[in-house]
């Protein structure tokens, strides 16, 4: 008798866990639709901004490649996956889903057949919108020219290509509502504070990450690391050694030169200029948000930088470098800098920042050619540059501006992102 | 001094460590293929090969070079001996002023030795990074692909 | 006993213009003293023999282009140069062909004062119209001389003499050389107005495509630009330019500057300075130096580019009439109105300009790649001081030039540091920065239509105002080079007169080659340049071509009646209608491609209306969204008279429409009160290869005994304009303002 019990509680354990799990990673399909209807002009502008401040291009359009079509390799630390393509065409993008199975692959990171989403898309952000912003994202979507494009098989490390695990990650990361306007704050706050929070999911990169990918909801803003570059911490910027206003916030988000901190490069380029598409009064909002947010660490301030300080051998050795690979650009008289008013490298926020990663990533990889930015271009050094000479580069610069705070990790550095940049 | 590896000959130069490859190779060893543009990374004109891959020589200093190999259109052949890429250069025409042939074809080399079957999308991406103003673009890339239409060894 | 040849009266052959320009001339009034006639100004010669061919006008003598003797072998001259078209192996290409000789055979110098004809500039597609034309009447009458010399010798008739590779030969045995022939004659003559017919079809080397001479050094390292030259004891000099027009030197630390490594000698003269070292990278090193020390006031202010086509209309200028017909109503009635304009250009030569100059022995000789030696030699004579005697100018290739760029300035400079340190050969090469923005640029242009049908659907009235800074500011004078504006004691330039009609300044191709009752056409020549300007490829054609091809779509569109029907409705020539004819059968006009964002568009042009004809068809697709253009094809059809190198006319079309594609869609120079800020490619970006058109096809109609009409300007204006047509049938959109595909110019586009 006891056994029947036994045997049968397990197997009712069995079942609800069953139950359970069915419950938690099965979702249904929402049916196919083949019309849509043709949104106006202003639905289509509103869609475009809601587009653009959630920097959709940016992932779902790869170098090379039709807009929106997908088929940019995200690395991540669970496998390389490619964005898919989310242009209208019916049969290899979403061209048959509905404006519900839109909303629910926004809000829930479900796709329209029921499967899940990895949450390198960002719907942990994207919840946060409002119904309109969804709808009109939907609409401006569904104009844009259909493409016939699959992108290729994603390459996930076991058992992260099992989806339905994301159902637990969701457990944990997924929650929040449409964000509501704060009373007692601006209007252009409150705007800030949806634009961040929700489409442009700053957090997503601007915050350490735990072991699973989540972000770690203390040290929300604190900066993290994505594709080998810092994404530097967003608070406290105005009480930084070297602070921010609005008028450089705004131009560095915009693709501009922000004086005294230098312009976008890195992931953050596409970035700046999917936001130099909004409204400037979408730019100026983000700026006022992200201004307004407090450190939240009693860290000590780092003591102020000082120069001053005679080169050592290697830094001179990176003095003759920059003559002879960086001056013609970056020299004091040099066009870019006497006509462009670009700051002295001395004095932009990579090589006074505590890590030396982004001016080592800069080196290295330049910023490519983009026609939407075109005199945001540098050269790559990868191939011209050893180690010892990008580290003899870092070196002299990191004297010029920051002489009292050498950094000391620098071979380690560009040793680790070198060895990143060969990855598949 | 400065060692340099240059087309597989050595060669010591009284040189300060600064001085961009482009100028060493012009002057001090006297060789005319690569070719000022720019100066700033954005022709291509200067192009030349590093331990295999193309760089811009305008940007590279001689004290970068210890250790690594240089090689220059002249090395790829000659007026009576033209390699497989200046040969189809040659049979295509592919030139008007001609000053950022030089570059290009290094640049193709590159491209051919690492990967002999590439598509079209792949040569425009690689030869990106070099300007042409006369609009030759037409017959470089035909060049290019004959090249890779036998077989790609150059 | 005479010559019973066929002489044909060549003149027909030629193109002469002569004519034409006197007329020109006499139509507009309120130039007292125009003495530039045309864009390739003979400067100081004078026309001695008006009824010959080609440059032979001005350089009658034979001896002048042909020299033969048996130490050298045969030498032919021309007064043109080698700008990267190919032409001088075209020129070769004639002059074996009439002399009947291997081109191997002969030793062919391009433009040198010491040695070569005067023919002006190599501008304005008459390349092969002048020089090759003197060269195929002045070859073919030198062979017939040696002719009739062997045929003197040998007491034969000459129609019993045949000739191989420089030897005469006759039908018993004997042979003479070239050299030997030459002898007996005296080619120090006046060339004749009838030269010896030969039928093109007879042609062996006219009509063939050479290889040309100078593509295998150019891909293995060979010495083939004036950057290539090294002279003993060659000294590299680099100037600093003050910070904008108009700056004076207050102070530069000159101390300094000579301590640098590399012995550095410091040319200073007024605002004008440059650095001069024993080794290139020092040199460059030292200017950097200069740059960061030197002082300057702040100099002009730069005009606001926003405003720029309002300021062109407000700024001094002259009017001219350019032509007028029949009777316009005043006003228009249900006119088409358009207002087109396009920003500044910039040659963008890849090879930024350089210049060797060497004083030696009381003779200033410089290596330079200016279109014009004879010109620069005359501006740099007074310039520095010398009598003209004592001025050299050769020509040495440089990159492509595509017009007037900074060589006669880099010219300037060599010469000027040359004189400053006598004995010692001199380089001088600009960086790619000085090349950008101290160049001549190409025009910002405004041009204003109105135009209307009549009830049958046809043209009837034309009205065409443009506004453009002047398109012509060759050396006519020592002021006319940038340096000599810095000296001391500074040159001034030489009054801006425009290029008269039927060649044109802004408003070459002004005039519609379209039958049209009611026309009238001005030009306000406007004289104060807020940028400097001069010739860039085409002149005011781009724009023009672009203006009138893009009305007669639109009135096309009014009439119902397809755009390439309504032109050709239009066009009785038939050498248009065959060039409009076969680009439409080929295209299959007015087959699209499908897909989202897909357009095609047509034009057609003959340049000048008087040189070349050519019409193009585009396939092109629009991304909405990103603002992308992505041709996928191009048709084209060209017809310029005898084809003399059929590989270097279609070389010279596939690059023309490229190149224009890239003015057309993306050019324009940036600038604003902070600046010029296209010193770079990064501030002006060009087509590269992943923008390319997908596919390009020509198609050369040639026209055997046919006078040469020119090629390397007519494809400007018809790529640009079909480029708009073609964007306007694939997004709807009539875009007037080039750049067409601007930064942000999808936001424009409607759903």
């Amino acid at each position: 008798m006891k056994r029947k019990t036994i045997i049968g509680a397990v197997l009712a354990i069995g079942v609800a866990g069953l139950g359970f799990a069915f419950w938690m990673m099965w979702r249904p399909e929402i049916a196919t639709v083949s019309q849509h209807l043709n949104a106006d002009r202003e639905t289509l502008d509103r869609g475009r901004r809601v587009v653009e401040a959630g920097d959709c291009a940016v992932c779902h359009t790869r170098p090379g490649g039709a807009y929106m079509a997908g088929g940019l390799p995200l690395v991540t630390p669970f496998g390389t996956l490619f964005t898919t393509n989310i242009t209208p065409d019916p049969q290899s993008g979403i061209g048959q889903w509905s404006l519900d199975a839109f909303e629910r692959a926004m809000r829930e990171g479900i796709a329209r057949d029921g499967h899940f989403l990895y949450p390198a898309f960002p719907y942990v952000h994207y919840r946060k919108l409002s119904d309109a912003d969804i709808a009109d994202a939907y609409a401006f979507l569904m104009s844009v020219d259909p493409i016939k494009y699959t992108a290729p098989e994603n390459h996930m490390v076991f058992p992260m290509n099992f989806r339905p695990l994301v159902s637990f990650w969701n457990l944990l990361f997924l929650h929040g509502d449409p964000l509501k306007a704060l009373p007692n704050r601006s209007a252009q706050w409150n705007r800030g504070r949806y634009l961040v929070e929700g489409a442009g999911h700053c957090s997503s990169c601007h915050s350490p990450l735990n072991l699973i990918g989540g972000e770690k909801g203390s040290e929300l803003f604190n900066g993290g690391v994505v594709d080998g570059w810092t994404a530097p911490a967003l608070r406290g910027m105005t009480e930084a050694q070297h602070p921010w206003n609005e008028a450089q916030l705004v131009a560095y988000l915009t693709g501009e030169v922000a004086e005294g901190h230098g312009a976008a490069a890195g992931p953050m380029l596409p970035v700046s200029l999917s936001i130099a598409q909004l409204p400037a009064e979408d730019a100026h909002a983000i700026a006022q948000y992200i201004l307004d947010l407090k450190k939240t660490s009693s860290d000590a301030p780092s003591p102020p930088c000082t120069s001053g300080v005679k080169p050592s051998a290697t830094a001179l050795r990176g003095a003759a470098l920059f003559e002879g690979a960086c001056a013609s650009c970056h020299g004091r008289a040099a066009p870019m800098r006497v006509i462009e008013s670009r700051p002295a490298l001395a004095n932009t926020s990579a090589v006074r920042a505590d890590s030396p990663r982004n001016l080592i990533q800069t080196i290295l990889q330049g910023i490519p050619m983009s026609s939407a930015a075109s005199s945001h271009y540098m050269p790559a050094f990868a191939h011209n540059l050893d180690d010892t000479h990008v580290a003899a580069l870092a070196e002299y610069l990191r004297n010029e501006s920051c002489a009292n705070r050498p950094w000391t990790d620098l071979d380690k550095t560009i040793k680790s992102i070198r060895a990143q940049e060969q990855q598949p | 001094m400065i060692t340099l590896d240059i087309n597989g000959k050595t060669h010591e130069m009284d040189i300060a460590d600064d001085m961009p490859l482009l100028y060493a190779l012009r002057n001090q060893v006297g060789l005319n293929g690569a070719k000022y543009g720019c100066g700033l990374g954005q022709c291509g004109a200067c192009t030349v090969l590093v331990n295999d891959k193309p760089v811009f020589s305008c940007l590279t200093p001689c004290g970068a070079l210890a250790g690594k190999s240089v090689r220059t259109v002249e090395s790829l052949g000659s007026v009576d001996q033209p390699g497989p890429l200046q040969k189809a250069f040659i049979d295509e025409q592919a030139a008007q002023c001609g000053y950022c042939i030089a570059g290009m074809i290094v640049r193709a080399q590159a491209l051919l030795e690492a990967n002999p079957h590439p598509d079209d999308e792949t040569i425009r991406r690689h030869m990106a990074p070099n300007l042409c103003r006369c609009g030759t673009h037409v017959r470089i890339f035909a060049a290019i692909k004959s090249v890779v239409a036998q077989g790609g060894k150059v | 006993m005479k010559n019973p040849t066929q002489n044909v009266n060549l003149s027909r052959r030629a193109f002469v213009i002569n004519g034409a320009l006197v007329m020109g001339f006499a139509m507009l009034p309120g130039i007292p003293r125009a003495f530039a006639d045309t864009e390739v100004d003979t400067l100081g010669t004078t026309i001695l023999a008006p009824d010959l061919p080609g440059s032979l006008r001005a350089t009658p003598y034979l001896d002048a282009w042909i020299r033969i003797d048996a130490k050298d072998g045969i030498t032919v001259y021309t007064g043109k140069v080698e700008l990267g078209t190919g032409v001088k192996t075209a020129l070769l290409q004639i002059a074996a062909e009439r002399l009947e000789v291997s081109p191997g055979l002969i030793r062919f110098l391009t433009a040198d004062t010491a040695l070569t004809p005067n023919e002006g500039y190599t501008a304005g597609s008459h390349t092969i119209v002048d020089s090759g034309t003197a060269l195929f009447n002045a070859a073919a009458q030198v062979r017939q001389l040696l002719l009739e010399s062997a045929a003197r010798q040998w007491q034969r008739s000459i129609d019993s003499l045949t000739t191989r590779d420089a030897v005469i030969y006759d039908t018993q045995g004997r042979s003479m050389t070239y050299a030997q022939a030459v002898v007996g004659v005296q080619l120090h003559r006046f060339a004749s107005a009838n030269s010896p017919f030969k039928p093109a079809g007879s042609f062996t080397l006219i009509g063939k495509s050479l290889p040309r001479l100078d593509i295998p050094a150019k891909v293995s390292g060979g010495a083939a630009y004036v950057q290539d030259m090294r002279l003993p004891d060659m000294l590299h000099a680099r100037v600093i330019r003050p910070p904008r027009r108009g700056s004076q030197l207050l102070e530069i630390d000159e101390a300094a500057l000579k301590q640098l490594p590399g012995e550095v000698k410091l040319v200073r003269n007024g605002s004008y300075l440059a650095v001069v070292a024993t080794d290139e990278w020092l040199a460059v090193k030292a200017m950097r130096e200069g740059y960061a020390k030197a002082r300057w006031t702040e100099g002009n202010p730069l005009p606001d580019s926003t405003h720029i086509h309002q300021l062109l209309t407000e700024l001094p200028a002259r009017r001219y009439p350019v032509s007028a017909k029949g009777d316009l109503p005043q006003p228009l009635p249900r006119a088409y109105k358009a207002r087109v304009t396009k920003q500044y250009l910039m040659h963008g030569s890849i090879g930024p300009s350089c210049a060797v100059a060497w004083f030696k022995d009381g003779t200033l000789t410089v290596w330079t790649h200016t279109q014009g030696v004879y010109p620069l030699r005359a501006g740099i004579a007074e310039m520095v001081g010398l009598p003209v005697a004592q001025v050299r100018c050769i020509h040495a290739e440089g990159s492509g030039c595509y017009g007037h760029n900074g060589a006669d300035d880099a010219a300037a400079d060599a010469a000027l540091i040359a004189m400053a340190i006598p004995g010692k050969p001199i380089r001088v090469q600009w960086m790619r920065e000085q090349e950008n923005l101290w160049e001549p640029y190409s025009s910002a242009m405004l041009a204003e239509v109105e135009a209307g049908l009549d009830d049958s659907g046809r043209l009837r009235d034309w009205k065409y105002e443009l506004w453009s800074t002047p398109h012509n500011e060759r050396i006519v004078n020592a002021g006319r080079l940038l340096p000599a504006w810095l000296l001391a004691n500074p040159f001034t330039p030489a009054p801006s007169v425009p290029i008269a009609q039927p060649e044109g300044d802004g408003d070459r191709n002004a005039v519609p080659l379209y039958e049209i009752p009611n026309l009238k056409v001005d030009m306000n020549f406007v004289l104060t340049m807020p940028f400097r300007t001069s010739a860039m490829r085409s002149l005011g054609a781009h724009i023009n071509i672009f203006a009138i091809e893009s009305t007669v779509d639109e009135l096309a569109a009014r009439a119902t009646i397809d755009p390439v029907q309504f032109r050709l409705n239009h066009l009785s020539d038939p050498r248009a209608r065959a060039v409009v004819e076969r680009v439409a059968a080929e295209f299959r006009w007015p087959h699209k491609a499908t897909g989202p964002g897909s357009g095609i568009g047509f034009a057609f042009a003959r340049y000048k209306n008087i040189m070349g004809y050519c019409a193009i068809a585009v396939q092109l697709h629009v991304q909405r969204q990103t603002g992308q253009v992505m041709i996928d094809r191009v048709v084209a059809a060209v017809d310029v008279g005898q084809i003399v190198s059929p590989d270097g006319l279609l070389n010279q079309i596939q690059g023309g429409i490229v190149q224009s594609a890239s003015w057309t869609l993306y050019e324009r120079i940036l600038y604003d009160a902070s600046g010029m800020h296209s010193f770079d490619w990064s501030g002006y970006p060009i087509m590269r290869f992943p923008d390319l058109p997908q596919q390009v096809e020509v198609h050369m109609l040639d026209q055997p005994d046919q006078p040469f009409l020119g090629a390397a300007e007519i494809v400007q204006g018809p790529m640009a304009a079909a480029l708009g047509n073609a964007i306007n049938d694939a997004t709807g959109k009539r875009l007037l303002d080039l750049p067409l595909a601007r930064r942000g110019w999808q936001d424009a586009l409607g759903s």
